[in-house]
């Protein structure tokens, strides 16, 4: 039985391997998918058979609960909480990590497990593995917090709070040395998980909104980690082999987010900028005029437009506006325009956020184009059309030294004819620093709540 | 260190590179389903949970295996809806 076991675990993992490899295009994606899904079904159907499960009670109890409820909140999240979404799956995965290991140091302790005792590795593990799950699930319910409204979504500091954070972290090393030396003191255990669960907290709360997309990639990757290093705790290899794939993929969403703002990790993990996360309205002065312009008199210009870029942000998604976007994008195409989507890495508060939400209003993922592969053609553009973006499209990155978003790759929409940015107001962005493009001679402002006045532009140009 | 902790390090390494290589080739328009997707495979760890609150004995470990069930059930069967719900709204012209 338990070779038996080992090879359905060996079919899991290869499964889970076929389902991120077939994620590489949008058309295999879904089958993927439900690869990963039926790998992680014969992991769970051969668990039941293992020798230690004798009681099935709790279990089906536990499954039923589970299932009800992640059926719900996947059914009911709105396309635009998904951000929150990852972020709280993150969140149960690197608690139950933590959980399983102090189940598993409670099994040895009690001696409910014939034969077992303690042993240095096995402690070590459990240690390492309560506070990697612990801050996993702390943080992430931190994050989940934040991109919800309930945690204010600003950078947070207060005196005192790197050294903080080092003297936790080092009572949690010192304690599991010494807990791998006594293992038979309980309340270590009960230590290390309560300091490792504030950790967490303290970590993720003085990161910002416009952050939180690194944020997210890097919970990610600790619950594989969490998961991996309970495969250490339990000689696992199905655990370690799932945990690594994800512990990989968080790593690299992480690195692709970190160059997309030109910011080290640390520079994210320990609070960012100063002036970042403050919002109202720009106190610096540029010289120029912001000229703007109504829907009636951008319809016109669009009609006499040929190559158009759009270039969605955050702002799109808070006034919830792709479906008017998409409006737009049809109403264009219909006219023969030749409309393309530019989508900085960046964009939003998770990896890919803009692209999910363009893909639930119908907008061909075709059209949607990455900075890299689009950046070249703004010279060509007569319209450049910025929704809700503003720190990625600011010139200022490329050529101003004292600008602290100096060096970030922005996407260059000023070299198009004509650039439009609609916005609610002048205020700054996340940064907190002054747009010098909406000064630019070839920049429009067309002022508005990006839903309205998306929707009243698409008015004007059926009317034309 | 004995053979057994050797050999799942081993294990650890390459699969760190085998998701590396994998997921580099994944695109940035479907950064998103990947992390979702990604997510619900950490959930593996119910594995240990089932075990944890499957024991003979009632303690404080099945109590705990109960609850890791439950968060690891919310993050698997969550994790993969979601992506799915997802993926079937990619679509080309």
């Amino acid at each position: 039985m338990d070779t038996l076991i080992k090879i359905s675990y060996l079919v899991a993992s290869t499964l889970f391997i076929f389902g991120i490899k077939y994620l590489a295009s949008p058309r295999t994606a879904r089958k993927a998918n439900l690869l990963s899904a039926v790998g992680m079904l014969i992991a769970i159907v051969v668990t039941l058979f293992d020798k230690h499960v004798l009681t099935y009670e709790w279990i089906i109890a536990g499954l039923v609960i589970g299932s009800a409820i992640g059926a719900i909140l996947a059914i009911k999240v709105p396309m635009t909480g998904m951000p929150q979404m990852v972020g709280l799956l993150n969140g149960f995965g690197g608690g139950a990590s933590m959980l399983v290991a102090i189940s598993e140091y409670y099994k040895i302790h009690l001696g409910t497990v014939k034969g077992a005792s303690f042993n240095t590795e096995l402690t070590a593990t459990i240690a390492l593995s309560i506070l990697i799950g612990a801050v996993t699930f702390t943080g992430s319910l931190i994050a989940f917090a934040k991109l919800q409204g309930i945690v204010t979504g600003k950078v947070v500091k207060y005196p005192g709070q790197h050294p903080l954070n080092l003297l936790l972290l080092i009572l949690v090393i010192a304690g599991s040395v010494y807990l791998t030396l006594n293992p038979e003191i309980e309340w270590l255990v009960l230590a290390i998980s309560g300091i490792s669960l504030v950790l967490g907290v303290l970590l993720v709360l003085p990161i910002g909104g416009a952050d939180m997309p690194v944020a997210i990639s890097l919970l990610n990757s600790y619950s594989g980690l969490a998961a991996a290093s309970t495969g250490f705790v339990l000689q696992n290899e199905q655990l370690i082999v799932a945990g690594a794939l994800v512990g990989a993929s968080g790593i690299i969403l992480t690195n692709i987010m970190c160059k997309g703002m030109n910011r080290s990790l640390m520079n994210v993990v320990l609070g960012g900028w100063e002036s970042a996360g403050s919002s109202g309205p720009a106190t610096q002065t540029i010289k120029g005029n912001v000229k703007s312009i109504e829907a009636e008199e951008l319809a016109m210009l669009f009609d006499a437009a040929e190559n158009i870029i759009i270039v969605p942000g955050y702002g799109m998604a808070v006034a919830q506006a792709q479906h008017a976007v998409r409006d737009l994008f049809n109403v264009l195409e219909a006219k023969g325009k030749n409309v393309r989507f530019a989508i900085h890495p960046v964009a939003g508060r998770m990896p890919g956020h803009m692209n999910v939400l363009l893909a639930e209003a119908q907008v061909p993922y075709d059209k949607l184009y990455a900075m890299e592969d689009i950046n070249d053609d703004f010279p060509n553009t007569d319209i450049a059309f910025v929704i809700g973006a503003n720190d990625v499209v600011n010139p200022a990155a490329r050529h101003d030294k004292n600008s602290p978003i100096y060096g970030m790759p922005i996407l260059n929409v000023d070299y198009a004819k004509t650039v439009v940015i609609n916005k609610r107001s002048l205020n700054v962005g996340y940064a907190g620093i002054e747009n010098e493009l909406f000064f630019y001679p070839n920049a429009l402002m067309y002022f508005g709540d990006a839903k309205e006045a998306v929707t009243k532009l698409v008015h004007e140009l059926k009317n034309l | 260190m004995d053979g057994n902790l050797l050999m799942l390090i081993y294990v650890f390494v390459l699969a760190m590179f085998v998701g590396f290589e994998l997921i580099t080739k994944v695109p940035p328009t479907l950064h998103t389903p990947l992390m979702s997707g990604s997510n619900a495979i950490s959930g593996i760890t119910i594995v240990g949970a089932l075990i944890s609150a499957g024991l003979e004995q009632f303690t404080v470990s099945t109590i705990l295996g109960l609850i890791a069930v439950i968060f690891a059930t919310i993050n698997v069967v969550g994790g993969y809806l979601v992506t799915d719900r997802m993926l079937k709204m990619f679509k080309k012209k």
